[in-house]
């Protein structure tokens, strides 16, 4: 088995609000192996950001704190961190991307200022090789003439050229961990596209891994390793990619990925439905976070919450359900893949 | 098919006057929506796509006459809506509305949620506040909202839910025609699969005619009957949706397609990633505006401009060499 | 345990205490904003403070015939410069005899006069001017933002005066022209907000329901623009209230025998070092008056901000428990 970069082991996180401290997260473990890329999906509020705060740290100048569990990098405990100790290691270890890349650029500066930044920070560069490293590393994420783009500021470039340059701060330092906290949805599909494909180069190249933080399952369904779904700060269901699409456990991930519209089912027919919204975290339901939700909850399911466990090698799902749940969805998504499959002979 | 419009537009500019100087004197223009033409028959939905910048939010807002078009024509049932006095415009507010995109900011803050769908009716009806109420109930039990919590503030709902309260409002006048502004772009999944839903359902019972504004591609393929797609103020192509993608003819509909993450991990690789940026509409390339960034473009298409000309049975694309 | 109500009727139990808000049943119309927004205010105690307070002073300028125990103009040589606490002067007299305490009750008729009309005017004259000026821009803008820029430029004082000395010491031509010379920091405010909020998408949205723009200036705009427009008038009113006596002093305000606190603030500056209490009761008025506007104009914009919460005292002691028991 390869060795893990990052393990996080139970972290709950909490914030103070005017209700008293709400957990944001609850017990939520994820491995990141040397190479991979492990996505994190969920809907809004679901904790996933807050998640990568946490390893960051970051979540202490958000309001928040970690209340118990462990952020293991390197063997090192991060949750335990001072906060200063924890300014050499974001940034020059772990990197983090965030989902605007305009408003991740100070608009004052220079592009190329802000990459030799962390570089003359982190590695005691010069400047002037810091502007050199500079100029490499945005030919490196394929923006054209990078010596005219380094003296520009971030106004005179569009969105996607922005998060190539967001990405190529990120990497300067040549971290071995990069979170990317929905580094896509702020863009275009063509240009999410190039993004994809250029986080996917890179990584091939550094050999560095990614945690990707994601409310699109199609995304997931094209950058993942593993997948991590979450709900209501918990995680409900982890696994490899094929596993998570081809054979979900979870109802709440059999729910989302049925109400894809796809380009499979019949147009105009009625979507697969989670009934209700999701759980406030200051009024999370008692047992399974999920059960109001659910339509095949039992008794157990509102009295007990339920751990994440492994079914299958490669597989965890937190839900005291069943085998039946994924055998129906089993069956729905043959018939499917078969439509599918016809609709792809057509196309040629 | 019955061929008749119940809204058509007709060789629709929409410039943007860029201003610089001591004086605000008009350097040039950018070009939001330029030269489009498009007819939606009654009880349809039409889907409209492209990228950001591309002008089907500016296009939409032109159809309603919330913005005026520059140049062209908009027919609303054989009326030309831009050439109407006010109270004909009023008349036509209560038959053409608009859902929005942001579910936070098209709802008003400071008012409670009865007053936000009550206004198109105090505006347009003479009704009592009791049955100004009445209405409001029925009309949040339409769109699935608990009508007891109609005394609240729009931020004590859910993005889902407030979405539908601005559903409500625009349905509260019966109109026939709906633009549907990225209705579901700011949605989650499965939040979004439930006002899709709800949008469906209320067409069948209302028989609304739907101009369905998004990204989103497998959204659009869902919902309607035939789908436009822009890029940088013109409409590359017009086809029945089915036909769109299963045989995409302009090469920028196909690398739309191919550019969307399908949940199917299985098939990483089929992919045409297209290279640059979408360009500024204020100054647009030359000749087929698409033609910098295409695959296939050859020389003609940096000079001449394409048409938007009929290819097929309801089918109309803009390109010089079309795919297929 | 607590239940919480999810959509579609389902109840669910949950772990947590949740705010449970009261329901408007179906068939009974709820109440209003204005009721809700009354009732909202009567819980700040603050704000009903405050009311009180100035219930207390207006009911006084009212009935100041009949509560005064003087006759404030009364001058009375014999009883010059008593000290507080004398048997019929409670709060003692001045240099001319009069009775302070009336002249007191007296003065708050001029000077609340003042003080309101005056902030009342220069705030709807203000808000209107800012809210087409920021809602229509364009040339509308410019021509208003200039006229603006050009009161600004004057002085306002020099411009009182003249004014003032060309038309005669009228009451109503200085709370005319004290209005006329204040409404333009109010409409600089307003249109700063309305640039802002003619942005959002449900203006547009109420422009495709069909109301129209006088409608969407004051039913939608206005209400979101109010938190710093009342903010603003509260303090308004205490400024005004001194610029009276400014006047006053120099003669072109309030002519005696009238008196205001402002004029009595300025005359008791004589007799600083032989009777500072003189300064104290017109300066403790005015003090209170000002204090109880602005509790009061908060407690207003509070009841109509819909986000408004209750604080948790407790909020900051929890956060520092965490945090230090790490």
């Amino acid at each position: 088995m390869e060795r893990n970069i990052l393990e996080i082991k139970n972290l709950t996180t909490c914030f103070f609000t005017d209700d008293g401290t709400v957990k944001a997260t609850d017990r939520v473990s994820i491995n990141v192996g040397k190479g991979q890329t492990v996505c994190l999906v969920g809907e809004s509020g679901s904790g996933k950001s807050v998640t990568s705060l946490a390893v960051m740290r970051l979540i202490d100048y958000a309001g928040g704190f970690i209340q118990s569990g462990n952020v293991m990098f390197h063997g090192q405990d991060l949750a335990a961190k001072e906060l200063d100790e924890m300014m050499h290691i974001r940034g020059n270890k772990i990197a983090m991307i965030f989902q605007d890349p305009m408003s991740a650029l100070n608009p004052v500066f220079t592009v190329g200022d802000q990459i030799a930044e962390s570089l003359m920070l982190h590695q005691n560069m010069s400047q002037q090789d810091a502007f050199k490293k500079a100029i490499e590393m945005l030919r490196m994420v394929g923006i054209p003439a990078p010596e005219v783009r380094v003296k520009q500021y971030p106004h005179e470039m569009s969105g996607g050229m922005c998060q190539r340059v967001v990405i190529a701060m990120a990497l300067a330092c040549n971290p071995e961990m990069l979170i990317a906290d929905e580094p896509t949805t702020a863009l275009d599909v063509t240009v999410q596209a190039q993004i994809l494909d250029l986080l996917r180069r890179l990584q091939k190249e550094l050999g560095m891994s990614i945690l990707l933080i994601t409310h699109d399952m199609g995304v997931a369904a094209e950058m993942a390793d593993r997948i991590a779904v979450m709900y209501a700060g918990t995680i409900v269901e982890e696994g490899t990619v094929e596993r998570i699409f081809d054979e979900p456990r979870h109802p709440y991930t059999i729910g989302l990925l049925q109400s894809i519209p796809g380009f499979e089912g019949e147009r105009g027919s009625e979507l697969y439905t989670i009934q209700g919204t999701i759980p406030s975290i200051t009024q999370l339901p008692t047992g399974c976070r999920f059960h109001p939700r659910c339509p095949h909850s039992i008794d157990k399911c509102r009295k007990e919450e339920p751990i994440l466990r492994e079914v299958v090698t490669g597989q965890q799902v937190a839900c005291w359900l069943n085998e039946d749940v994924s055998n129906h969805f089993r069956r729905n998504q043959r018939t499917n893949s078969v439509a599918g499959s016809k609709a792809e002979v057509n196309r040629q | 098919m019955n061929r008749e419009y119940l809204i058509e537009a007709k060789n629709i500019k929409k410039y943007f006057p860029i201003k610089a100087g001591l004086l605000s004197r008009v350097v040039g223009h950018v070009k939001a929506v330029d030269d489009v033409s498009f007819g939606i028959r009654p009880g349809e939905t039409f889907g409209l796509v492209g990228e950001s910048g591309c002008g089907k939010s500016t296009l939409g807002r032109v159809v309603l006459n919330l913005q005026r078009a520059t140049s062209g024509e908009v027919l609303f049932d054989g009326t030309n809506i831009h050439q109407v006095n006010r109270q004909e415009n009023l008349k036509l507010r209560r038959d053409m509305q608009i859902i929005f995109q942001d579910p936070f900011g098209s709802l008003n803050p400071r008012f409670l949620v009865s007053d936000i769908i009550g206004e198109p009716l105090r505006v347009h009806l003479r009704a009592s506040a009791k049955e100004i109420d009445e209405r409001v109930v029925e009309l949040m039990s339409l769109v699935g909202l608990d009508p007891t919590r109609r005394n609240r503030y729009p931020h004590e709902f859910s993005g889902g839910q407030r979405q539908r309260i601005g559903i409500a409002r625009s349905i509260a006048l019966s109109p026939r025609f709906i633009v549907a502004d990225e209705a579901v772009s700011a949605l989650d999944v499965s939040v979004q699969s439930q006002v899709l839903n709800l949008m469906m359902k209320l067409q069948k019972e209302m028989g609304l005619t739907y101009l369905f504004i998004a990204h989103g591609l497998n959204v659009v393929r869902h919902i309607s009957d035939r789908v436009g797609v822009m890029y940088l103020g013109k409409m590359v192509e017009i086809a029945r949706t089915d036909d769109l993608f299963a045989q995409p003819l302009h090469p920028y509909t196909a690398a739309l397609l191919s550019a969307i993450p399908k949940p199917t991990p299985h098939r990483r690789q089929e992919r045409i990633v297209l290279q640059g940026d979408v360009p500024s509409p204020a100054n647009p390339p030359s000749g087929c505006r698409f033609h910098p960034r295409c695959p296939m473009a050859q020389e003609r298409c940096s000079k001449e401009i394409p048409e938007l000309i009929e290819v097929g049975q309801d089918r109309q694309v803009a390109c010089h060499f079309p795919l297929a | 345990m607590s239940q919480v109500q999810l959509q579609d009727d389902t109840v669910v139990e949950t772990n947590r205490p949740g705010g449970q808000l009261p329901t408007n049943p179906v068939g009974q119309k709820p109440p209003g904003l204005w009721t809700t927004a009354g009732k909202k205010f009567m819980r700040n105690p603050y704000a009903v403070g405050g009311l009180i307070v100035l219930l207390f002073f207006i009911g006084i300028a009212v009935f100041a015939d009949w509560v005064a125990p003087h006759d404030p103009a009364k001058i009375d040589f014999m009883i010059t410069n008593l000290p507080p606490g004398t048997e019929g002067y409670v709060l003692g007299t001045d240099e001319l005899g009069r009775d302070i305490l009336s002249r007191l009750i007296h003065s708050s008729r001029v000077s609340m006069l003042v003080g309101f009309s005056v902030a009342f005017a220069a705030v709807v004259i203000g808000t209107l001017i800012g809210a087409i000026s920021g809602y229509f821009g364009g040339w509308i803008d410019t021509c208003f933002m200039r006229l603006v820029d050009v009161m600004n430029s004057i002085p306002s004082l020099f411009f009182n005066i003249l004014v003032l000395a060309l038309f005669g010491a009228e009451f109503i031509y200085m709370i005319l022209i004290l209005s006329l010379t204040s409404w333009t920091s109010v409409a600089r405010l307003v249109r700063g907000q309305f640039l802002q909020l003619r942005e959002m998408q449900y203006v547009e949205a109420a422009r495709a329901i069909g109301v129209s723009h006088w409608g969407i200036i004051t039913r939608h705009l206005i209400r979101n623009a109010m938190a710093p427009i009342i903010v603003y008038a509260t303090l308004m009113v205490g400024s005004a209230i001194l610029s009276e006596s400014g006047l006053s002093y120099l003669g072109l305000g309030i002519q005696p025998p009238e008196t205001s606190w402002g004029l009595m603030l300025s005359k008791a500056q004589e007799f600083m070092l032989v009777d500072p209490l003189q300064a104290l009761y017109p300066g403790l008025c005015i003090l209170l008056v000002v204090l109880a506007v602005n509790f009061v104009g908060d407690g207003i914009r509070d009841a109509f901000d819909p986000r408004k919460k209750k604080k948790n005292p407790k909020r900051r002691l929890n956060k520092w428990n965490a945090t230090s028991s790490k």
